[in-house]
């Protein structure tokens, strides 16, 4: 099992750098996370972080990019609700990208 | 998936929720199958009709509760769920009791909705 | 002794079978899937009524819990936890487990 270290404590993570459990994920943790991804934490970024975890709440699954990108529309509006916009925040995919740094599995579907 | 003809696709979904991994697997496929925009009907006869009762609590379990996953699918542009009318009362259960919005058919409105798929899916 | 049921009576005949070889007097736990012949108002719940006059059920309460039908169990069925489900495995002399 792989570990990855936040300050000073171990957290687990799969072989593509997912958490183990949703549980241990805290604002440190996805910080790290979000550096092994060489990204660094915006507002903007965290709008969208704390987003995914409403949604794994209340739904137990991580969003698919079209349906994320229509929820993002209507709850921060149009200018937030498209590929583009979520695509800067998130080079590498806004499902894949997100999800792991929001402590959530990788999207069912995610190719 | 982009241009390409949509074919109407039927999950038949027979097992209930826990005891065995089908369930599991047929949301599973849904979910995936949903992003390549086909016409999806879910249809839950038999004991398939406990995956959408109400109030499965996990808080002594080990195992998932996936329930809350149901209530997703309209976003992923699921809207067809049907449901066995014999199913539900051989159960004593009633549409109040589900956790989604659903159409209760009976077993001939069923067969007639099977022959009119394209593919069928059963779990 | 203990009779274990883990199948739905509306799949499998496990619950049949076992109601028809218990003695009277024996100990029936449903778990997992089992636990729907429990609920009220079924296509066996008056059978299963009907058992508890000879036997005394036992439903495995996470099992229950988890699959939605805690608030429709039928009166005279004892809720067990893991503890529960221990101390009747040792309380009998025998465990037969209809699978």
């Amino acid at each position: 099992m792989a570990t990855m270290d936040v300050a000073g404590n171990s957290v687990e993570v799969d072989e593509e750098g997912y958490l183990t459990n949703i549980n241990d994920w805290d604002k440190d943790v996805a910080i790290e996370l979000a550096k092994s991804e060489n990204l660094e934490m915006t507002e903007s970024h965290w709008e969208v972080i704390e987003f995914l975890r409403e949604y794994y709440q209340e739904y137990q699954i991580a969003p698919a990019v079209r349906v994320l990108t229509k929820a993002i529309g209507k709850k921060l509006g149009p200018e937030k609700g498209n590929s583009k916009y979520l695509y800067e925040l998130f080079p590498y995919g806004p499902a894949k990208q997100a999800c792991k740094i929001a402590g959530l599995p990788k999207p069912t579907g995610c190719i | 998936m982009m241009g390409g003809e949509v074919k109407k696709f039927l999950y038949m979904n027979r097992k209930a929720p826990y005891g065995t991994v089908y369930a599991l697997e047929s949301l599973e496929v849904v979910l995936i199958g949903a992003a390549f925009e086909q016409d999806v009907t879910l249809v839950f006869l038999d004991d398939g009709v406990y995956q959408l009762i109400k109030g499965q609590d996990n808080s002594d379990s080990e195992m998932k509760n996936f329930s809350p996953t149901y209530r997703a699918l309209e976003m992923y542009d699921v809207e067809k769920l049907y449901v066995g009318k014999e199913a539900l009362e051989m159960r004593g259960l009633t549409e109040e009791d589900l956790l989604v919005d659903v159409e209760v058919k009976t077993a001939d409105e069923i067969r007639d909705l099977m022959e009119e798929m394209d593919v069928v899916l059963s779990f | 002794m203990l009779h274990t049921v883990n199948k739905s009576p509306f799949e499998k005949n496990s619950l049949d079978t076992c109601l028809a070889h218990a003695k009277e007097g024996s100990a029936i736990l449903l778990i997992e899937d089992g636990v729907y012949g429990a609920t009220k108002g079924t296509a066996v719940s008056n059978k299963v009524q009907e058992a508890m006059s000879k036997f005394t059920v036992y439903a495995l309460e996470p099992d229950v819990k988890l699959r939605g039908v805690a608030d429709k169990v039928m009166d005279g069925v004892k809720l067990v936890d893991y503890a529960g489900f221990v101390d009747l495995a040792v309380e009998n002399d025998k465990v037969q487990a209809w699978l």
